[in-house]
């Protein structure tokens, strides 16, 4: 390298604020980026402007109005938020869930999976300007959010799921329903793969690009499919089995190269994941009561409890603590991923160019109201 | 008389957006100004009847050269204002020489013309083999004008490497 | 007099009002194209299968207020899209819709030079509607529309010299008429010519995959992000006008124009019947087509990835391509 020479121009760096009025940050996320050229060299993660203080108001609500408050705060993937509260005030209650319950807990857990993702395939596919992707993805998400709506009546804030078990027992027929969508699902993948995983210019977009190391990863904290796209087996429904995960036989996939194309694959393999946990568990449904044992009044004893699931973000995990004297939960807050996924954007973003910053907003894919709750 | 009405039309746009290129604060307005005046030497060319000139004056220098200038203009961050140089003078001495050498040239055009008989442009232009405006231009490059035209092209190679060796330190 | 002047000026007239209505049916079929790529209707709202859209979208463009930011440059914020459009409508000059005098403005002996450099002067509009904005999405907008115009302008001028070595002529009439002489289309004796020029045709009018300057999802509309109304309007205009015209200049380079399919082969006489601006037209259509199918398939290129092709794979290959056709030429 050659001597440091004095810039002969007076070339500031140019800062941009990207968001939260931006159409790629996927909600009100904003970085302040620092652009020598096109090039980011420093940038500034700013949140907070959908925070409605869930955990404080969870406080001052039941046991059962906090089902109706998590909905809100990954609201592409309602099912998997009530569940992982439910879970863990189960586990503080020391309540068994009926095994009926647990597997269409799984079920709808795997749907809302594949409808995470179809909005995170749509929305990361339109950033890099493949915008056909995006209304492909819609569609099929469409068909998962009919299922919710004839399940529990809505189609995006579910409220799906009860301490115990669950407010309703599967429509009858839906189990055909949803066997159907697993067929058209799995139609529609190569749909997908057909426009984008060979695609040249999608391969040159993502490839190498934002790459971060399994060590790396994980002392950022990124859990979900970053942390596996760096080839880290970490996934809660594998190690530490909660619904009626350790029942079914699936697999996890892992990346090698910690890219965005890895990252990518990643979660088009969840798909087919997750078509084949529901077949299996649709396969399985045993007959029997949705509703455990629980008493008429929640008041769990006196202690504290973190329980984790695999949502289609990462893991989600709640840590709820309970003076024993009241209806309502001492202290609960909650570890999102989309939280702990955006720490590591940063790490990502610095060295690439503008172009690649909102295709890494994608790939980490974030909710802003699970991120700032 | 339409020709020379032409002319003198096209003539005082360019001198004038020449003045007005050198005079305006802001530099990229200077740069539209510049782009406007080598479109008037363009029309200017195809009043001489040399189409071919005129097309090549805008690919070349309003539709590429330029857009070069705007790109670098609006990179850098011209407000800053220029430092001072040691001798306050200086342009004033510069100018002093160059209009001295523009005097000098403009009097030895009117000493040498002085007296002679004017040209026509439309003097009949030495039997060509072949037709057309562009044909005519190739046919004088590649045979009487051979020579100049081959050393303006490794001229130009040599400014390219030489661009090349300058903006990549090393190899 | 009334040749010289009222006749091309009667042509300029009716040729303008052309472009613009078939502009705001290209939006239309645009929309529609895309959105049967994407399984969806498009408009259907305004007369049979939204036909009307067409006339709904400029009266709604040129009524919606137009805004000025108040810290912008007001001469070039309202010169740019004057500069953007008015190149777009001077390269029809030279463009022949058929082998008469009647179907053309000019039949220049530089045409296709003229249009080249015109369509040149076009990114003015474009790096200055950025600049001017102060704004600083468009202004990166601006610094990735000059950058990107020098490489595929050299590209394509480059591909073409090929084209006007097979022919011996730069007029665009002369051209097609050349393919007649030679009883082919270029498209088959330069296919290679005919994929860069397609590469830099969508570089040139910033179409996907090359639609940084605009790409909605980077820069937020890049260079017209402060523009509204008429003068947002404008840039369209030009971006579709540019549109139709690459798309007739390749069909007139290597298509064979006007010519019918295989203009040497007898056997397909009778297909003569069909005028040719009519066949003109139809492979105008094709590439329009072509133009639609691919925005609503491929993603966008990166910047640096975007100036990669352009100047280590465009233009040494257009480089070869020259030296190829010059050789085949002299030795046949």
């Amino acid at each position: 390298m050659a001597t440091q020479s004095a810039p002969i121009f007076d070339t500031d760096e140019l800062v941009i604020n990207m968001g939260p009025q931006h159409p790629s940050t996927h909600g009100v996320l904003r970085l302040v980026l620092k652009l020598d050229g096109e090039r980011v060299v420093d940038c500034d993660t700013v949140m907070g402007y959908v925070h409605r203080g869930i955990e404080k108001l969870s406080e001052n609500r039941d046991w059962t109005q906090i089902i109706l408050l998590t909905d809100r705060m990954d609201y592409v993937a309602a099912a998997t938020n009530n569940l992982g509260y439910c879970e863990t005030v189960e586990k503080l209650l020391e309540v068994e869930v009926p095994r009926r319950a647990r597997y269409i807990r799984t079920i709808l857990a795997e749907l809302q999976r594949i409808g995470s993702h179809c909005l995170w395939l749509g929305t990361h596919a339109m950033d890099i300007g493949a915008m056909t992707v995006l209304l492909y993805a819609f569609r099929e998400r469409e068909l998962v959010l009919d299922l919710f709506e004839e399940y529990c009546g809505a189609r995006l804030t579910y409220n799906s799921m009860r301490i115990g078990g669950l407010p309703l027992d599967i429509p009858s027929g839906w189990d055909q329903k949803v066997r159907a969508f697993c067929d058209v699902m799995e139609t529609k993948l190569p749909e997908y793969e057909e426009l984008l995983t060979n695609n040249r210019i999608w391969l040159e977009r993502t490839r190498g690009v934002g790459v971060i190391s399994g060590p790396d990863a994980t002392a950022l904290g990124l859990c979900g499919p970053p942390l596996r796209g760096s080839g880290v087996y970490r996934d809660v429904r594998k190690d530490e089995p909660y619904a009626a995960y350790d029942e079914f036989d699936f697999e996890v996939p892992l990346g090698t190269q910690g890219d965005t194309y890895d990252r990518y694959l990643i979660r088009l393999e969840e798909f087919r994941q997750s078509i084949r946990i529901i077949r299996q568990a649709l396969d399985g449904l045993p007959e029997g009561p949705i509703m455990g044992k629980v008493p008429r009044l929640l008041k769990p004893k006196a202690g504290e409890t973190y329980h984790a699931i695999e949502s289609p973000k990462g893991e989600l995990g709640y840590f709820i603590v309970s003076d024993g004297r009241a209806t309502n939960p001492y202290r609960l807050r909650v570890r999102p991923p989309s939280f702990c996924n955006l720490q590591g954007l940063k790490p990502l973003i610095v060295g690439h160019l503008v172009a690649d910053v909102v295709c890494l907003i994608g790939t980490i894919d974030i909710v802003l109201g699970e991120v700032d709750r | 008389m339409a020709e020379a009405l032409a002319f003198y039309t096209l003539s005082i746009l360019i001198l004038g957006l020449g003045v007005a290129v050198i005079t305006t604060p802001k530099t990229v307005h200077s740069v539209v100004f510049l782009v406007l005046n080598f479109l008037c030497v363009a029309a200017l060319y195809v009043v001489l009847q040399a189409e071919f000139l005129a097309v090549i004056q805008i690919l070349v220098y309003a539709g590429g050269i330029v857009v070069l200038y705007l790109f670098v203009v609006m990179l850098v961050n011209l407000k800053r204002q220029p430092e001072e140089h040691q001798d306050p003078r200086r342009l004033a001495k510069v100018g002093l020489v160059l209009s001295g050498a523009v005097l000098v040239e403009l009097a030895a055009i009117v000493v040498y013309s002085y007296g002679r008989e004017p040209s026509s442009v439309s003097a009949p232009s030495p039997a060509f083999p072949v037709q057309g405006n562009i044909e005519e231009l190739g046919w004088l490059l590649y045979t009487d004008y051979l020579i100049p035209f081959e050393v303006a092209s490794v001229l130009l190679l040599v400014a390219m490497v030489g661009a090349i060796i300058l903006a990549r330190r090393e190899l | 007099m009334l040749d010289t002047l009222v006749i091309p000026l009667l042509k300029i007239v009716v040729l303008l009002n052309a472009i613009l209505i078939s502009v705001t049916f290209m939006v239309l079929m645009e929309r529609k194209v895309i959105a049967w790529a994407q399984s969806r209707l498009g408009p259907m709202r305004v007369g049979p299968y939204g036909v009307l859209q067409a006339i709904v979208d400029p009266i709604k463009l040129i009524l919606k207020e137009d805004i000025t930011p108040v810290k912008a440059d007001k001469m070039l914020f309202s010169l740019a899209p004057i500069l953007s459009l008015v190149p777009a409508l001077v390269a029809f000059a030279v463009v022949p819709f058929g082998g008469d005098e009647l179907f053309y403005v000019a039949d220049i002996n530089v045409g296709l030079l003229f249009f080249l450099s015109v369509t040149s002067i076009g990114v003015y509009g474009i790096i200055l509607a950025g600049w001017a904005s102060n704004s600083k999405y468009p202004l990166l907008a601006s610094l990735r529309a000059s950058a990107q115009l020098i490489s595929y302008e050299i590209a394509v001028t480059m591909t073409l010299v090929s084209v006007i070595l097979t022919s011996g002529t730069l007029s665009m009439v002369g051209i097609v008429e050349a393919q007649l002489a030679d009883g082919v289309w270029y498209g088959f004796i330069q296919p290679v010519a005919f994929v860069l020029v397609m590469i830099g045709a969508l570089a040139e009018t910033n179409r996907v995959p090359f639609d940084l300057p605009e790409a909605e999802t980077e820069l937020t509309g890049g260079f017209h992000t402060e523009y509204s109304g008429m003068r947002f309007s404008l840039f369209f205009l030009a971006e579709y006008a540019n549109i139709i015209v690459i798309s007739a200049v390749t069909a007139l380079l290597f298509f064979g124009g006007w010519l019918r399919p295989f203009p040497n082969v007898e056997a397909l006489a009778f297909l003569d019947i069909i005028p040719g601006w009519i066949w003109l037209f139809g492979k105008i259509f094709l590439f329009l087509y072509l133009f639609m199918w691919i925005r609503a398939t491929l993603p966008r290129y990166r910047y640096d990835q975007l100036m990669r092709i352009g100047w280590k794979l465009l233009i040494p290959i257009a480089l070869a391509n020259i030296v190829v056709t010059g050789i085949v030429k002299v030795l046949v």
